[in-house]
């Protein structure tokens, strides 16, 4: 009886804990969503009369291209994700499955690239897509993550779980290479794929420091370069309509987040834990 | 969310299927081999063109002077590097940057274990608790590096109005040195914490139920069982995710760019940020390579450490 009272409190005060923690981790959110629909004068004063208003979003909205912006960071990352597909399905099924001359040396070298990745090199980066004549360009944001060490260590150890008794039913039906790789891999991989594509998209939406380094106009900036560049030379510091930018540039990916949560959670751990 | 490297230990014991195993070694010049380094060839060449070949040219870069105009750079030898060790700033980001790292690692990764311990449990709105847990993960950090920022305002701000409940007077928490660094580093635990929360919770959920019916049985008390059970089995998980921390913490930096610009005085320059100002603010290119040189270096040895030295200790599955 005794134990059972403790433990009882005990679960009681996990629970309290626990929901505090999580107040305290949604604390600044829901500071900011508060700022960003009242009136400035409320930006810092909390009085639950205090009038709502859109107004901060349409300002915000108004004040700089973020339509232009949202339309350059989708681009972004759908090319990325595209690219990234493609390329690591060929690599990873070559590394999975096919003996050839080279194998271990060359995946060796692919899977250095998950300790030094593209994003502490920028300078050399930089270089390089000057010599290309690509700065500036949506494209230059997105070439150095299009060979990605990460996508193709993650889809080779997938195709590796896939029975080989597949691969060998589709070529006695005469299926070649990619036919098999299509119709066999591809599919069975599914899950991985969606995984990979949301780290992918998730990352690259968010990514800050290469693109604002290689961007410098309105027509390839993506939202997070828009968003800083707004915050810091446009508004002074007006933060009714500079946290209503900063909600609606997270908008799309929060919203998918809070509609697709366990698909995301999972994603992320399937994606971390091979 | 870094691409990570996550699993490796677990490539050299994979078993080579017996059909593989009784052919004869691949040649050269196989159809097969010739077939495989197409369909690997334009993956592996934007891997090594923005990750291998800029490594080797910051390399060479670090050993010659920054060009000016258009003359060639002389060869300066390990010039840039002595540079380095008479520049106060450098110190300084090295500093900053233990400290910020001492920090935040530990800091984040107890809380994810906290986190993953609790939504672990049946608590009531178990799901809404995850999903607060993990939601600063999901958003860009320049965005919440706003919010933050707005936070911290002298007067105005959120953590002025609580403090001030208390008496405290107004105080300008990233203007000043004292308390600039700490105040990036609540910001990166605050942004971590969840996303490493997910995957000490994949691990708690892999994790044997009948362990715990055991330690029932045996009147073992919780604390016993979460010392000698669940804390040993969450060790390869923990190491995955303290790898990743390190990295984080000497790669993140967008924080930096938007709230302090490595102010005031330095106190906020991290590493990462001293080579995008020095390379892309003073241009002084010959100098932002000797230091992602040394960058490099720390990552290189946190990978030798997870590999090589604790890779051994840890009992992987």
């Amino acid at each position: 009886m005794m134990v059972a009272a403790r433990s009882r409190l005990g679960f009681g005060l996990e629970t309290l804990g626990a929901w505090m923690l999580g107040v305290l981790w949604l604390l600044p959110l829901l500071y900011a969503a508060w700022t960003s629909i009242h009136p400035a004068a409320f930006a810092t004063h909390f009085d639950l009369t205090a009038p709502l208003t859109l107004q901060n979003f349409e300002a915000a909205w108004q004040a700089a291209p973020f339509a232009r912006y949202l339309l350059n960071t989708v681009l972004l990352v759908s090319l990325i994700l595209v690219v990234q597909f493609v390329l690591c399905t060929l690599a990873a099924f070559a590394f999975a499955r096919l003996r050839f001359a080279g194998r271990d040396l060359l995946f060796a070298i692919v899977l250095l690239q998950l300790m030094v990745t593209p994003d502490v090199l920028l300078v050399e980066n930089y270089r390089t897509l000057v010599q290309l004549h690509l700065v500036d360009t949506i494209l230059a944001i997105a070439l150095p993550y299009l060979g990605s060490a990460f996508g193709i260590f993650l889809l080779r150890q997938t195709f590796l779980t896939i029975p080989q008794p597949l691969d060998d039913a589709a070529r006695l039906e005469g299926c070649g290479l990619l036919a098999r790789l299509w119709r066999v891999y591809v599919p069975l991989a599914r899950p991985t794929y969606i995984a990979y594509g949301l780290v992918s998209v998730s990352y690259h939406w968010n990514n800050f420091l290469w693109p604002l380094i290689i961007t410098n106009s309105v027509g390839t900036r993506p939202l997070t370069v828009g968003l800083a560049v707004f915050a810091t030379t446009d508004q002074g510091i007006d933060w009714s309509i500079i946290t209503a930018a900063t909600l609606m540039t997270s908008a799309p990916l929060l919203v998918a987040f809070l509609l697709f949560q366990r698909q995301f959670v999972a994603s992320f751990m399937r994606a971390g834990i091979r | 969310m870094a691409p990570s490297a996550a699993g490796l230990s677990d490539l050299a014991e994979r078993p080579v299927p017996a059909g593989e195993a009784s052919r004869s070694r691949p040649g050269v010049f196989d159809r097969e081999t010739l077939q495989a380094w197409l369909l690997i060839l334009p993956g592996l060449m934007l891997v090594v063109a923005f990750t291998h070949w800029p490594a080797v040219r910051t390399l060479l870069d670090s050993l010659y002077a920054t060009p000016r105009g258009s003359r060639p750079a002389p060869f300066v030898g390990l010039a840039n590097y002595q540079g380095l060790l008479d520049d106060p700033v450098f110190w300084q980001a090295l500093r900053n940057n233990a400290i910020y790292a001492a920090a935040t690692i530990p800091a984040s990764v107890v809380l994810a274990l906290v986190m993953a311990l609790a939504v672990n449990q049946a608590l009531p709105g178990r799901a809404m608790l995850r999903m607060a847990y993990f939601l600063p993960t999901m958003l860009p950090l320049i965005a919440v590096a706003n919010i933050w920022l707005f936070f911290y305002t002298p007067d105005y701000g959120l953590f002025d109005q609580i403090v001030g409940l208390f008496g405290a007077g107004r105080h300008n928490w990233l203007g000043d040195a004292a308390t600039a660094l700490p105040a990036m580093i609540i910001v990166a635990v605050w942004k971590e914490a969840g996303f490493f929360m997910i995957f000490s919770l994949a691990a708690l959920q892999t994790m044997p139920t009948d362990l715990r019916e055991a330690a029932a049985l045996e009147g073992a008390s919780r604390i016993h069982f979460f010392r000698r059970v669940t804390l040993p089995l969450l060790m390869p998980t923990t190491l995955f995710v303290l790898v990743n921390a390190v990295i984080n913490a000497f790669r993140v930096i967008d924080h930096v760019v938007v709230m302090t610009r490595g102010g005031p005085d330095n106190a906020t320059t991290l590493l990462m940020y001293y080579i995008y100002e020095t390379g892309f603010r003073f241009w002084d290119t010959s100098t932002a390579a000797a230091l992602t040189m040394i960058l490099l270096a720390l990552l290189g040895a946190t990978a030798w450490l997870q590999f090589g030295v604790f890779g051994r200790r840890i009992h992987y599955r």
